[in-house]
């Protein structure tokens, strides 16, 4: 405890915490695209141009295990639908994509391939204006949150909680998932939105597009933590954590949780939306895959595994989940889904406050 | 005395002469009908395609219902000839008959198939439906009559000859009904009249685009039906099949309703019943319903192995199985993860989550990803018409009976049992029953025990209803969710009124908004209706509805 509350910047870490961020954000930040571009693809330090594009997924998927751990490590929320989020964004982000690639689709048409396919004569009203980059990404962000927003308000204000919340979220991304396999609903039917060719006007086949890519994914990665930081360790933090501990008594002390809850609820999706709107022009596909109410849990299992409420931790488990992901698949597919079933089970049973919760107990010991 | 004999003689010569003779001419007719009959179809014993259409024109001319079976087996590619050019039916088992008598043979040296081609097809079922049409039995022909479908032109004239002779009424509704298509056509408004007749009798809903362009304008601004009298006959007709539609629809959606809300109650009812008990949601659940449901493929395969002749009664072994199997593992699910993470549910739906991936991936590598099948067992198969398109099949309306008797089952044990006792008090409050010297760590296996196995007898009841596969549980998961979430926990009315609300909402929305919409407009609805009743249709009262 401290005497006396840090104010401005130093409030978010000591002198060691910015250090440490300091040299994480340089080695991610220059090492990986100077090791791509500049060393020659014989040398074995050689970062691929592929597990660039991974390593900008998995900041992402950073962005998205924050926003998870301030609404459900500080706030005491799970949610087990927050891929609509991230899809929406995504879907955003990939609808001006969708629309960069002019006539140069498969039919030649100035409208989408999938609208050409489906016999559609001119864009939906809900596609205008996503020719325009800045307007998508105000959308990516804009559309999560309203969504979050409604949904957080009626649910909220008739105090739903727990695990009543939790499942009515998980319904939430499984019905929009359905929606979203519609052809009609206008996002190009599960097959999604493919085929990106450019990102104004630089094309996303080339290296050094994913390598600025991968610098904005760690950006906003870098962005959103120090929010979530600054959020956490401001006044409006200690109050969300006073309502995950015991909502009753923070409503007594004069507190109005609904408020509360909503805020972070809302600033949660947003983020999601970001790292959705980021992630999308990497892997080069959105589909309503992205809403399966299965992949909504793993990312809460991200946060689970990382250490909830702690930040750093769920950015590592995010790291630490996926990259076991994409080892396992690759090596053996039929031991990947026992591993993750296992790290559900272990990380509740046995490891509750993560790999962060552990390391920081051996320190204690040390 | 001899001339006496001599005239009695010819006395009974005189009447007995008629007599024999005309038996004789009556022999004789006989047999020539059969050799006129044999002569038409030994066309059909050749390899000359145009040689057989032939012999299918003129037998059909002929009109004798004889010839109908070598006709019918030369539809299903039945019909054989050997070298004495013997026409023969070919049975299943291999063995062979004979066309015209039906009697038992054995074929002649090489056997043959008769040549086929679409000639052939195209004279044969005209020509079938005017035999069977013109069969001595009216059961014959009012089948025929029913299997007509819309019938070509060239029969059309066929059919009219046939109408006219018929004096059977049935038959002739049926008949007028398959002429309506070429009646309505017809110039002649009393044709037009007689066919809107039928389809009203019928109210069968092929007919409603082409009676409702009768009452149509033409883009000429005149009605398509020039005579008013049809016009208004016309306009009865569609409001017929409009009133049946809706009858058959409302009959169809409201049986699938009920039976995929029984399935939704016997997985939602473990739900509830640990949800009110411990306050954990158990993700897996629906894996519980797909074990179960593996559990009775093994059964099946058990009897298909071992007991063939007793196949017929797998399901009544399936249903004790299914029950101890996915019990046992909701028990050690229990006393392995859950109990452990008591007064932690977020987490529990995590760990069940987990527990949910590892069954469906040793589901996978013990019976592969692929769905597998479990049959009906004979007596499951088929079902009741209760109206014309309206087919309620035995293997749901077994579903729905099913779940009635667990849903009384499981109510007996709550009410009268010293489980259900102690379940209940736990439910209201653990400490205070823990005081009273209740087992609260043993009432939660049990419990738990029991709703694993209680979603295992709905996996037996899905196996019956469509195929198997590990993704199952899934499937109904969310939907058995909101179920409780509907009903409230601890409360089995509660579930059994979600349940079949949903289930009958999810079916009547079905046809009006699609299957999505339908699912999204019960998601804002459960949505809206929390705000109004948080904790469910049926409310725990008091201190136990902050206990959640």
């Amino acid at each position: 405890m401290k005497a006396e509350p840090a104010v401005g910047l130093s409030a978010l870490h000591d002198k060691r915490g910015w250090l440490a961020l300091g040299v994480l954000t340089l080695l991610s930040c220059v090492l990986v695209p100077v090791l791509n571009l500049a060393v020659p693809a014989s040398s074995p330090i050689h970062v691929p141009d592929y597990l660039v594009a991974l390593f900008g997924k998995f900041l992402c998927y950073g962005i998205v295990a924050l926003a998870i751990d301030l609404i459900w490590g500080f706030t005491g929320i799970l949610s087990l639908g927050h891929g609509v989020f991230f899809a929406l964004g995504g879907y955003a982000m990939g609808m001006y994509l969708m629309l960069s690639i002019g006539a140069q689709g498969v039919y030649k048409s100035a409208l989408p391939d999938f609208m050409v396919f489906l016999d559609w004569k001119e864009l939906p009203w809900f596609w205008r204006g996503f020719d325009n980059l800045s307007v998508a990404l105000i959308a990516a962000l804009l559309v999560p949150g309203l969504l979050a927003f409604a949904f957080g308000y009626f649910a909220f204000r008739s105090r739903i909680r727990g695990v009543y919340f939790s499942l009515i979220t998980q319904a939430l991304t499984f019905a929009l998932m359905l929606l979203f396999f519609r052809n009609e609903t206008g996002f190009g039917g599960n097959n999604g939105l493919t085929d990106f060719k450019s990102l104004y006007g630089y094309d996303l086949h080339e290296p050094s597009t994913k390598v600025v890519l991968y610098l904005l994914s760690a950006l906003g990665l870098l962005f959103t933590y120090l929010l979530c930081r600054y959020i956490v360790t401001s006044k409006a933090g200690r109050v969300l954590r006073a309502i995950r501990d015991a909502e009753s008594r923070a409503m007594f002390v004069g507190f109005n949780p609904i408020s509360y809850k909503l805020f972070a609820w809302t600033l949660s999706a947003v983020l999601c939306g970001l790292a959705g709107a980021l992630y999308v022009p990497q892997v080069g596909i959105i589909n309503p895959g992205e809403m399966l109410p299965a992949n909504s849990i793993e990312m809460a299992i991200w946060v689970a595994v990382g250490g909830r409420g702690t930040l750093f931790g769920a950015i590592g488990g995010a790291f630490l989940v996926n990259g076991m992901r994409s080892f396992f698949t690759a090596a053996m597919p039929n031991a990947w889904l026992y591993l993750l079933g296992s790290l559900f089970i272990g990380v509740t049973l046995f490891f509750r406050d993560g790999v962060a919760g552990a390391v920081g107990r051996i320190k204690r010991k040390s | 005395m001899t001339r006496i004999r001599l005239f009695q003689f010819a006395k009974w010569l005189r009447f007995a002469l008629p007599i024999i003779a005309l038996s004789a001419l009556l022999a004789i007719a006989k047999v020539a009908r059969a050799d006129q009959l044999s002569e038409d179809l030994a066309g059909l014993a050749s390899a000359d395609a145009s040689e057989v259409s032939a012999a299918i024109v003129k037998a059909a001319n002929r009109g004798d219902a004889r010839a109908l079976p070598a006709l019918q087996a030369l539809d299903a590619g039945t019909l054989r000839y050997d070298t004495l050019k013997r026409l023969l039916i070919k049975s299943e088992s291999g063995a062979m008959s004979d066309a015209l008598t039906g009697a038992a043979t054995t074929a002649q040296g090489k056997v043959e198939e008769p040549a086929s081609d679409n000639e052939v097809r195209r004279a044969l079922s005209p020509a079938l439906a005017s035999l069977s049409l013109s069969a001595p039995s009216v059961a014959v022909r009012l089948k025929a009559a029913r299997d007509l479908g819309r019938p070509s032109d060239e029969i059309v004239p066929i059919l009219r000859k046939i109408l006219a002779k018929e004096t059977d009424a049935e038959v002739k509704t049926a008949l007028s009904l398959a002429l309506a298509p070429a009646d309505l056509a017809s110039e002649k408004p009393a044709d037009r009249i007689r066919a809107l007749e039928a389809i009203v009798a019928a109210a069968d809903a092929t007919f409603k685009s082409d009676v409702e362009r009768l009452t149509s304008k033409g883009s000429d601004g005149k009605y398509v039906e020039p005579e008013p009298s049809v016009r208004s006959a016309a306009v009865a007709a569609v409001s017929a099949i409009e009133t049946r539609q809706f009858l058959i629809n409302s009959v169809g959606n409201t049986f699938y309703g009920l039976s995929l809300g029984s399935v939704l109650i016997l997985c939602a009812l473990g739900l509830a019943i640990t949800f009110g008990l411990m306050g954990v949601i158990n993700m897996a659940h629906g894996e519980m319903m797909m074990i179960g449901a593996y559990t009775s493929f093994v059964v099946q395969n058990f009897f298909i192995a071992h007991l063939p002749a007793h196949l017929d009664w797998y399901v009544a072994v399936a249903v004790p199985a299914a029950f101890i199997v996915s019990g046992a593992v909701g028990v050690l699910m229990e006393r392995t993860v859950i109990r452990h993470l008591y007064a932690r549910p977020l987490e529990t739906l995590l760990a069940t989550w987990g527990i949910s991936l590892l069954l469906i991936q040793t589901v996978r590598l013990i019976f592969g990803a692929q769905n597998v099948t479990v049959a009906n067992p004979s007596w499951l198969s088929g079902g009741v018409e209760i109206l014309p398109q309206v087919v309620l099949t035995y293997s749901r309306l077994a579903v729905i009976a099913f779940s009635v008797v667990v849903m009384l089952f499981v109510w007996a044990l709550m009410q009268k049992t010293r489980l259900g006792l102690e379940v209940r008090a736990v439910t209201q409050n653990r400490a205070m029953a823990a005081a009273m010297g209740i087992s609260t760590r043993r009432v939660d296996m049990w419990t738990f025990g029991i709703g694993s196995g209680v979603a295992g007898l709905g996996g037996v009841a899905l196996s019956q209803l469509g195929n198997v596969g590990p993704e199952l549980g899934q499937g109904y998961i969310v939907d058995s969710f909101m179920v409780v979430v509907l009903g409230g926990v601890g409360k089995l009315a509660g579930t059994i009124a979600g349940g079949l609300g949903l289930g009958l909402v999810n079916k009547y929305l079905e046809p009006l908004a699609g299957a999505v919409l339908g699912k999204i407009f019960i998601l804002g609805f459960i949505i809206v209706f929390i705000q109004r009743r948080p904790q469910g249709i049926f409310a725990l009262k008091g201190r136990a509805a902050e206990v959640s």
